[in-house]
């Protein structure tokens, strides 16, 4: 090119020009990326902004002036002085000519396709194709693969763009599938047939240009034209990933991203793509339901909220306030929590829980005002160095582990310190896997040698659990990077906030990251963890982080309980699942505000509200940024349900409480509103830690949530429930205890006169026992730290 | 050609169990080539070598297995394995035997030496014959003999200016 430089281009930006009109782009761009930022249309299959070029479907060809032949636009670079031309004859000629060989093997099958009207193919070929095929040979076909329950194929249909193979490899970091056989007879697939593994394997089929993967869970269900598309967010974690419900009639037909730079970009977890199954299980409640003389009965919202005030007021003056303990589950939105906690300390109760997964509560004095990150979520994009804690990111938020995968792929020095041996999709500097213990120790360790490195002195709690540590070494590796690296992160997960002795292993993390100047990020509990703190959904303090009469935390609590107010919570949500069990049986008085009825409720509760969920109703959610979404009812509840708000709002005035004098959404709204932003809190003095382990016999439980189990949507849909990655229940132990205990590879075994299958598994350390929570089956088995005498019941 | 007849593959298959002490030493002799981050470079050779372990032919296992002793994706392996027609993917006959079809073979009645040899032996290009005798690899390009047109590959070596006497005769030589 021998164009002089022309117009003042930015620096490290080129003059170019594109059908005329003049573009600056930055050097080494693509001609393509320039021409979507300027809107001008460039048929593409294979290219896509967040995937590696391929330039292998050559739809994007156009011409170059200077030029010999018509170049790609995904993989031509811009340069000085460049005149593009995309609707020359040249151009069109070559795009029309890409595109007949594309149709030499697509089958004509859009009438049964899923994808027909919202193809990229069916799109292209009417504006750059032929009207009439001149090919009249016969068409492959290529056998079909069953890539799980997810994800539908119809490989004849592929164009071998390349872009899922692409994204499996570079995005999601699984490598599931590649491009097998040669030339005519290539073929996209896994080769071996075996089901993707990948939590994030949905979003090839948005990937996708055309009707060769689809929704397995939508198929053949509805036509694109026929949905109405709303917006709302993920509920399954607390990233608040944005997206469309894609509607027919009221009923929520499949789930697809809603682009946010700083949240999920263009992507959206399995878990929050498939989870709408979920909202038609046969448990949904349809109908308030009363027990009378011991039996079930549906009831007007008159009737069963008159019993539920009554209940109240009579277990109130029976018993003391102090009896009622109110749980709600982390996942309900802002306005939910707000009005059950202002219910129960209405009612004079100071017992009003969200962390049903917390075993240790003894910091909760010197907490902050809510749980969260202290830098963006999107920067771990570009983090050098991160400490994960407790955290099996791909499974606990699956956006927030493509993030460090990221940063890792582009050089960030990624350490652990957790549970069990987790199968990350990034590489780890130094994963010291061991029980809660020697967690404590390991980061313990840390942070002394990071004190040191920084010629800071350290509290003596860290020095005690320093020399506790047998990996002084790996520690020092760990302290190392941090040192070094500027801007680190440390990511407090979901298993250090659920560890026996959070508080100690919270307040070390802390000193790390202030240490180092790195950002101390903790998980919040559930999908609105962070509201709940702020609406007051905790036992010490009210909305706003108020100074309240404080209540009792939760083991104790549920300990005195004779009655108990449940929101949108199970059994299998808490962690202490027979504490919560036992409470059940034992109160007097149950209601329970619940979408779904379970056996537990069915046996133990007086009075069942049904109640719509999160894509149902009109909701505040604060994800881990403090980004507060507020979000209108998008799918219609069964039946008689009604949005948590409404029924809550009835009981309180049926009870007549103040704070419930609000007659719609936006005035609650109002009152809430300025809680989910800002603040302070009065920090008072921790109490000591617990210890993080029992003494005595056995192994040393370690729970796990599997990713398909963390809340009662997603334990019921059936879809995600039947993929690799859905778990089964069973318990796992390091080989070498299975072998001791006599069960090799797998068996049976039995605790407390129960009997539970058991498995093999290496990423269980060496004396702990991995029990999956989120099964009613396995609610009995004692918590995280505590022991557990296994014995032998069959082999294999 | 296409493997449809896969074995369960384990979700981790251990090389050291699967590749024998001969094969991993010269895969590490192969690997030895090329910078310590560029492993995956030797995905050829240790196909190559897993196949002559095998007397000629690879399995799915097999392939996953030089992928985990490379550490790379069991995928990526699949995906050269699968690319070039000398690998062998399943059963197959114990001679491998490849009839050009290409131009200068192709006028030279090339075609109809392959057509001969499919009736011969009763098999298409890309099958073996029931008694594991002889392979015949799917139709490939020039196999570069051209100035004695018509040939055919037999285990590497070629023969050439053939006729359907002289096929007739390497192949029945073949035990």
């Amino acid at each position: 090119m021998s164009a002089q430089p022309s117009g003042q281009a930015a620096p490290d930006h080129v003059n170019i020009e594109i059908d005329g009109t003049p573009l600056q782009a930055p050097k080494g761009s693509m001609i393509i990326s320039a021409a979507d930022k300027a809107g001008i249309p460039i048929p593409r299959f294979c290219y896509h902004e967040k995937l590696a070029i391929a330039a292998n479907c050559r739809m994007c060809l156009v011409d170059v002036e200077k030029a010999p032949k018509p170049m790609p636009a995904c993989a031509t670079p811009v340069m000085e002085g460049m005149k593009v031309y995309t609707r020359s004859k040249r151009a069109l000629d070559s795009q029309r000519n890409v595109m007949e060989f594309l149709l030499v093997n697509h089958p004509l099958d859009c009438p049964i396709c899923d994808q027909g009207g919202e193809c990229e193919l069916q799109d292209l070929a009417m504006g750059y194709g032929r009207s009439v095929s001149r090919f009249s040979e016969r068409k492959r076909v290529v056998a079909d693969e069953d890539l799980g329950p997810l994800v539908a194929t119809e490989m004849t249909r592929c164009i071998h763009c390349t872009r899922c193979v692409r994204f499996m490899d570079d995005i999601a970091g699984t490598t599931e599938l590649g491009g097998m056989f040669r030339g005519e007879h290539t073929e996209i697939g896994s080769y071996i047939g075996r089901s993707l593994k990948s939590e994030l394997s949905g979003n090839i089929i948005d990937l996708c240009p055309v009707g060769a993967l689809t929704n397995k869970v939508f198929r053949f269900r509805a036509r694109p034209w026929e949905l109405i598309a709303r917006e709302s967010i993920g509920y399954h974690d607390a990233l608040g990933s944005n997206l469309y419900l894609h509607l027919r009639r009221g009923e929520v037909l499949r789930t697809v991203p809603r682009d946010h730079e700083d949240i999920n970009e263009n992507w959206l977890s399995d878990r929050d793509r498939y989870s709408h199954q979920g909202l038609t299980h046969t448990d949904r409640l349809s109908a308030p339901r009363i027990r009378r003389d011991g039996v079930w009965v549906d009831a007007s919202w008159e009737e069963a909220l008159k019993v539920a005030a009554d209940g109240l007021r009579a277990l109130v003056s029976r018993h003391g306030a102090d009896a009622l303990v109110a749980l709600v589950g982390p996942g309900a939105s802002a306005e939910e929590m707000y009005l059950l906690q202002a219910l129960a300390r209405g009612l004079g109760s100071a017992n009003v829980e969200h962390r049903l997964q917390q075993l240790d509560f003894s910091d909760d004095a010197t907490a902050p005002i809510a749980p969260g990150f202290a830098a963006p979520l999107a920067g771990y994009s570009q983090t050098p160095a991160a400490l994960l804690i407790g955290a099996h990111p791909r499974h606990d938020a699956p956006l927030l582990g493509h993030r460090i995968r990221r940063a890792w792929k582009h050089g960030a020095q990624i350490h652990a310190i957790n549970p069990l041996g987790f199968e990350h999709h990034f590489g780890l500097g130094q994963n010291l896997v061991g029980n809660p213990e020697q967690q404590l120790a390991d980061l313990a360790a840390v942070a002394a040698a990071l004190a040191t490195l920084r010629g800071t002195a350290y509290p003596a709690e860290i020095q005690q659990w320093s020399l506790r540590s047998s990996r002084q070494m790996e520690a020092g590796w760990i302290a190392q990077t941090l040192h070094e690296r500027a801007g680190a992160r440390v990511l407090f997960g979901d298993h250090a906030v659920r560890h026996p002795a959070a508080s100690a292993l919270r307040r070390i993390a802390r000193f790390i990251a202030v240490t180092c100047g790195a950002s101390f990020d903790e998980m919040p509990q559930g999908a609105n963890g962070a509201a709940a703190w702020r609406v007051g959904c905790v036992p010490h303090r009210g909305p706003g982080g108020a100074s309240v009469r404080p209540g009792t935390a939760l083991p104790q609590a549920l300990s005195g309980a004779r009655g108990l107010l449940l929101h949108a919570a199970e059994i299998e949500d808490c962690a202490d699942g027979s504490a919560a069990a036992a409470a059940l049986q034992k109160a007097e008085f149950v209601l329970a505000f619940a979408a779904y009825t379970s056996p537990a409720l069915a046996a133990h509760a007086q009075v069942l509200l049904p109640i719509g969920l999160a894509p149902e109703i009109d909701g505040s959610y604060v994800n881990v940024d403090g980004r507060v979404q507020t979000l209108a009812a998008a799918a219609k509840s069964p039946g008689d349900a009604r949005p948590g708000w409404r029924v809550l709002r009835a009981l309180g005035a049926a009870l007549n409480l103040p704070g419930f004098e609000f007659v719609d959404f936006a005035a609650l709204h109002a009152v809430i509103a300025p809680l989910l932003s800002g603040g302070e809190v009065v920090a008072g003095a921790a109490a000591a830690s617990p210890s993080p382990l029992a003494e005595g016999e056995g192994l040393i439980v370690q729970q796990y949530r599997p990713i398909y189990r963390v809340d009662a949507v997603l334990r019921r849909s059936p879809a995600l429930q039947s993929t690799v990655i859905g778990e089964d229940g069973s318990l796992r132990l390091h080989p070498e205890d299975a072998l001791a205990l006599g069960i090799g590879q797998g068996g049976e075994v039995s605790w407390g006169g129960r009997r539970y299958s058991c498995t093999a598994s290496a990423e269980v350390p060496r004396g702990v026992c991995r029990v999956a929570t989120g099964f009613a089956a396995n609610v009995a088995l004692p918590v995280t730290g505590q022991r557990i005498v296994l014995e032998q019941v069959r082999h294999g | 050609m296409k493997a449809r007849h896969h074995q369960a593959v384990p979700v981790a298959v251990d090389p050291t169990q699967l590749l024998s002490a001969d094969s991993r030493a010269q895969l590490d002799a192969w690997i030895a080539k090329y910078p310590a981050d560029r492993k995956r470079s030797a995905v050829l050779a240790g196909l190559r070598i897993a196949q002559k372990q095998n007397q000629g032919s690879l399995s799915d296992e097999l392939i996953a297995a030089v992928a985990a002793y490379l550490a790379i994706p069991a995928t990526q392996a699949y995906e050269v394995a699968t690319f070039y027609s000398l690998f062998h993917i399943g059963p197959c006959g114990r001679h491998k035997v490849s009839v050009c079809t290409n131009i200068s073979c192709w006028l030279n009645g090339g075609e109809q030496l392959l057509e001969h040899v499919e009736h011969k032996l009763g098999i298409h290009a890309g099958e073996s014959t029931p008694d594991g005798r002889i392979h015949l690899i799917q139709e490939e390009e020039c196999l570069a003999g051209c100035v004695r047109a018509p040939m055919m590959w037999v285990d590497g070596e070629y023969h050439e200016h053939l006729t359907t006497a002289k096929v007739d005769a390497i192949l029945d030589g073949l035990k």
